[in-house]
C-alpha cells in the first residue's frame, strides 16, 4: 500500500510539474484558434491531442486547464479548511450556546442549493472581469461555501478534546482559554483538519467540473477541467475518439492519487 | 383448368399486395416534451403545435414546399374590405374524425373560441388588429365571412395555423379533421395518433389519405437518446438535427440525412442602446454610434463561424428575413464582408485610434465590452469566443459572459445591465408581420432600446412608419416593398449584427418513403398525409 501511495505522490507531483510548466510545454497558446487546421482533428504531430471544436490545440489546454485546477482547488481547499477550523474549533472547544449557534449556521449552509447559490453569485458578478478573475472567484466562492460539513468533523474532534483528561489538567493549571486552544485544542485537531483539507481538493475540482458542464465555471477562453469535460456532454461527440477522454482521465488520476494520500493521512489521523 | 399450386399462389399475391394496400406502417418520431394541450386553440408550445399540425384541418395550407398557400377545408377564398373580411368557400361532404359533419357553422364556431379574450389564444393573437367583435357571416353556397375590426396582415395566410373545431361533436377537440387522431396518450411517455378513416384527402393516384395507419410520438427530451433509437431503426425521423449530430450521423449512413439549406433562424448579436442603462457614458456613445456597429459587423468572420460553429451547415446572415423566405428577403442585400482594415478606416473616421494593437477612443478609453449569452448554447457559446478572437485583430477586447437563462432574461430585457448580448430568434412565420413585437420601437423585444415612448432616433421612426404600413394594407407588393425598406435600414444601422442562418438539419429513416425535408416547420413531415413505410413488418405497435 505504502508503495501505490508513493506512486500515486509521484503521479501528482508530475502532474503538478508538467501543469505548473505549461508555458514551456505546451506547443500553443491555449486560447489560439487554428481556424484554418481542420477543428475537432484528430492527433497529429503538430497537434498531440488533436483540436477542439474551435480548432485550438486540446495539448496545450489540458495543460493549461490543469494548472489551473490544481492551483486553485488547493487554494480552495485551505480556505474552507480554516472557515472549518475556526468554525468547528471554536464551537466545539467553548460548547453550549456556542456550539448550538454554530453547528445551527453550519446545518443552514448544509441545507443551501449549492450549485443554485452559486448560478446565482455567479450571474451577480460584473460582466467586464478577466477570465482569470472569474475562475478565481468560483473557486473562492467554492472555499467560502464547502466548510460546513468539514466544520461539523472539526467540532465532533474539539468536543472531544475539551473533556480530555490533558485538556482538563491544563485548565486545572490555571492557563487561559486562549492560550489552551492555540497550544493544546488546534494543534491535537491537525490531522482531522489535514484529513478534511485533502477531501476539500478533489470535491471542489468535481464542482468546478460540474459547474464547467453547465457552462457556468470557467469563462472562455480560458481552459478548465470543467470546461475541457464539457467536450463529453454528448456521447456523440467521443464514440469513436478516444483522445477526448483524456482531460476526463487526468482527472481520475489526480483525484484518485488525492484519495490514495488521503488514506494515509486518514489512518494517521 | 388451373393447377390447384397455381391457385394457392394467385391467392398468395393478392393477399400480400392487398395488405400492402391497407397497412402503410406506423411511423415513430420523437416529442422534445411534453405537449401542454391538444386544444388546438390553446397552442403555445413547440410539442402541441406537432399535435396540432397532425390533427387539426385547416381551411387553407401554406404549402411547405413552394411557401404558396394552398385550398384544404375551403376549396376557395377571397380578402376584401382592405384586409378586414375573408370569404371562404367551404369543401363539402367533409366529416370530423368521430363522424359529425363539417359546416360554417364549425368555422363560425373556432373563430368565435379564438378571438375569444378569456381564453388568452396565441394564434387568436395574430388576428387582432384593433378594438371591435369580429364578426362571422354563415352565406349561401357553403361559404362564411369574417370580418375583423381593422385590417389583418396577411390575412389569408394566417388561416394556416386556425385547426377547425367541431361546434356539434360532443368530443369537441378530440373531434378532428386533420389525417390523425389522437388515440391513446400516457404523460411522460408518447401520444399515439391512429388514421382519421372520415380524411377528406385523396393523393394524385385517387388513393385515400393518409397512406400511414398510426403515428407514435415518443417523449423523449435527451438528443442523445434520440439519436441512438433512430440508428437501431426505432425512429423514423429526427427534425431540427445539430450540425455535430447531422455530421456523426453522416459519416455513419449519409443516406439518412438531409440538409434543406438555410433556416428562417438566425443568431444576432447587438449592442445596448438604452440611455438608463447602468453601463459607462463613453460605452453607451460607442454603441449608439451606427460606424461603431457597422466596424463590429465588418470584423467578424461569418464564414468562420458557419465553417467552425455549424460545421459548413449555416450561411452568413444578411438581416432579419432568412434568402430561405422566398416571399419577403430582399435580395439585394449581401452579407457584409469580413474586411478589418476598412472597420478600423471607419472608426477612425469618428475618432477611434488603433494603436499598439488597442483599440481607444477620442478620450482614450480602451475598447473593451463583454457579450453575454446563454449556457445552454454550445454554438453560442462557440461563436462568442470566435468574436473575441476575431474583435482581438482590430485591438478590441472582449469578455465572453456565459449566463444560465433566467439570469440573462432578466439583464436584457429588465435591468439592462449588459453590454452586448448574442442570441438567436427562431422563426416559424414566413410573414413580417410576426415581428412586429421586435421593430417597433415601442415593443418590449425592441431589443437594443425596448419600449421607448417615442422613437430614439430618426432610422427607429421610419421603421415605426414602415412597419405599420406593412401592416394596415392587404396589397402584397405594397407590404413587400415597406418590408424591403425595413431591411435596408437595418442592414444599414446594424441595430441586430445578424451573424448566421443555421441549415436546416433532419434525418429521415430511407425506410419512409415519400419524405422531402423542406426549410419550413415540419421540415420531415409536412406532407405526413403521403408518408408511408416501406417496410412496416417489425413494427409493434405501441
Amino acid at each position: 500500500m505504502k508503495r501505490i501511495r508513493q506512486f500515486a505522490g509521484v503521479l501528482l507531483v508530475a502532474v503538478a510539474v508538467v501543469s505548473l510548466g505549461a508555458s514551456l510545454f505546451a506547443p500553443a497558446n491555449y486560447s489560439t484558434q487554428f481556424r484554418d487546421d481542420s477543428p475537432n482533428a484528430g492527433p497529429s504531430h503538430q497537434h498531440w491531442l488533436g483540436t477542439d471544436d474551435l480548432g485550438r490545440d486540446r495539448f496545450s489546454r489540458v495543460l493549461y486547464g490543469t494548472r489551473v485546477s490544481l492551483l486553485l482547488a488547493p487554494t480552495a481547499a485551505l480556505l474552507s479548511t480554516l472557515l472549518a477550523a475556526l468554525v468547528g474549533a471554536i464551537a466545539g472547544y467553548f460548547g453550549g450556546t456556542w456550539e448550538k449557534l454554530a453547528m445551527a449556521g453550519t446545518d443552514l449552509f448544509l441545507s443551501l442549493p449549492w450549485l443554485f447559490l452559486l448560478l446565482m453569485v455567479r450571474a451577480m458578478l460584473p460582466l467586464n472581469i478577466s477570465a482569470f478573475a472569474s475562475v478565481a472567484v468560483t473557486f473562492l466562492l467554492l472555499g467560502l461555501l464547502g466548510w460546513a460539513a468539514s466544520a461539523r468533523v472539526i467540532c465532533a474532534g474539539a468536543r472531544a478534546i475539551r473533556n480530555s483528561d490533558f485538556v482538563l489538567l491544563a485548565r486545572a493549571s490555571g492557563i487561559s482559554r486562549a492560550r489552551l486552544l492555540m497550544l493544546h485544542v488546534l494543534p491535537n485537531l491537525k490531522p482531522g483538519l489535514l484529513a478534511q483539507f485533502w477531501i476539500s481538493i478533489p470535491v471542489f475540482i468535481l464542482t468546478e467540473a460540474n459547474l464547467g458542464v453547465l457552462g457556468l465555471g470557467v469563462t472562455e477562453p480560458l481552459p478548465s477541467w470543467g470546461s475541457l469535460l464539457r467536450e463529453l456532454e454528448s456521447y456523440a461527440n467521443f464514440s469513436n475518439e478516444y483522445w477526448r477522454l483524456v482531460p476526463l482521465l487526468l482527472l481520475v488520476i489526480t483525484v484518485t492519487s488525492f484519495q490514495l494520500i488521503l488514506t494515509r493521512d486518514e489512518a494517521a489521523a | 383448368m388451373i393447377p390447384k399450386l397455381s391457385i394457392f399462389r394467385h391467392l398468395a399475391v393478392v393477399l400480400v399486395l392487398s395488405s400492402l394496400a391497407c397497412a402503410q406502417g406506423e411511423l415513430h418520431f420523437c416529442l422534445k416534451s411534453e405537449p401542454k394541450t391538444f386544444n388546438p386553440i390553446l397552442v403555445q408550445d413547440d410539442s402541441s403545435e406537432v399535435i396540432r399540425y397532425l390533427t387539426g384541418g385547416v381551411l387553407v395550407r401554406i404549402n411547405r414546399q413552394t411557401q404558396q398557400l394552398e385550398p384544404e377545408l375551403a376549396t376557395s377564398w377571397k380578402v376584401s374590405d382592405g384586409g378586414r373580411t375573408i370569404t371562404f368557400r367551404l369543401r363539402e361532404g367533409v366529416y370530423f374524425s368521430d363522424g359529425t359533419a363539417f359546416s360554417a357553422g364549425d368555422v363560425a364556431y373556432t373563430v368565435k373560441l379564438l378571438m375569444d379574450p378569456n381564453l388568452h389564444s396565441i394564434t387568436g393573437d395574430m388576428f387582432r388588429s384593433g378594438q371591435g367583435n369580429v364578426v362571422t357571416r354563415v352565406l349561401p353556397h357553403n361559404s362564411i365571412a369574417i370580418t375583423f375590426p381593422a385590417p389583418v396582415a396577411g390575412l389569408d395566410r394566417q388561416f394556416d395555423e386556425v385547426a377547425i373545431m367541431s361546434a356539434q361533436s360532443a368530443k369537441k377537440e378530440m373531434a378532428v379533421l386533420g389525417p390523425f387522431y389522437v388515440a391513446d396518450y400516457k404523460a411522460g411517455s408518447y401520444v399515439y395518433l391512429r388514421k382519421n378513416n372520415n380524411y377528406w384527402k385523396k393523393d394524385a393516384q385517387g388513393r385515400k389519405l393518409p397512406l400511414l395507419d398510426a403515428v407514435k410520438l415518443d417523449i423523449q427530451p435527451n438528443r442523445d437518446i434520440e439519436l441512438m433509437r433512430f440508428k437501431r431503426g426505432e425512429l423514423d425521423l429526427i427534425n431540427s438535427l445539430d450540425s455535430d449530430y447531422f455530421d456523426k450521423l453522416a459519416s455513419a449512413s449519409p443516406n439518412e440525412v438531409r440538409d434543406a439549406g438555410p433556416s428562417l433562424d438566425s443568431e444576432q448579436m447587438w449592442f445596448n442602446q438604452v440611455p438608463g442603462a447602468p453601463i459607462p457614458d463613453y460605452k453607451k456613445a460607442w454603441f449608439q454610434s451606427q460606424p461603431f456597429r457597422q466596424a463590429i459587423s465588418m470584423s467578424i468572420n461569418r464564414a468562420d463561424l458557419c465553417r467552425i460553429v455549424f460545421a459548413g451547415h449555416a450561411q452568413p446572415a444578411v438581416g432579419p428575413t432568412s434568402p430561405a423566405n422566398r416571399v419577403w428577403f430582399d435580395s439585394k442585400l449581401k452579407p457584409y464582408a469580413f474586411n478589418q482594415q476598412e472597420a478600423l478606416n471607419k472608426l477612425a473616421q469618428v475618432g477611434f485610434k488603433f494603436q499598439n494593437g488597442v483599440l481607444r477612443d477620442s478620450s482614450g478609453n480602451r475598447v473593451e465590452f463583454s457579450i453575454v449569452t446563454n449556457s445552454s448554447s454550445k454554438p453560442r457559446e462557440r461563436m462568442a469566443t470566435m468574436i473575441q478572437q476575431d474583435l482581438q485583430g482590430i485591438g478590441i477586447k472582449v469578455n465572453v459572459v456565459v449566463l444560465d437563462f433566467p439570469s440573462l432574461i432578466e439583464r436584457i430585457t429588465d435591468k439592462f445591465n449588459y453590454e452586448a448580448a448574442l442570441l438567436g430568434l427562431t422563426n416559424v412565420e414566413l410573414d413580417p408581420n410576426v415581428q412586429m413585437n421586435v421593430w417597433l420601437s415601442s415593443a418590449e423585444n425592441h431589443q437594443w432600446n425596448p419600449n421607448q415612448k417615442a422613437p430614439a432616433t430618426a432610422w427607429e421612426a421610419e421603421i415605426d412608419k414602415l412597419m405599420r404600413e406593412q401592416a394596415s394594407t392587404a396589397d402584397l407588393k405594397k407590404r413587400q416593398a415597406a418590408w424591403s425598406h425595413v431591411q435596408e435600414i437595418v442592414y444599414d444601422q446594424q441595430p441586430f449584427i445578424y451573424l448566421v442562418n443555421k441549415h436546416s438539419l433532419s434525418a429521415v429513416s430511407p425506410n419512409v418513403a415519400n419524405a422531402e425535408p423542406v426549410v419550413l416547420r415540419p421540415q420531415t413531415y409536412w406532407n405526413i398525409d403521403e408518408l408511408y413505410l416501406r417496410n412496416s413488418a417489425d413494427r409493434t405497435g405501441k
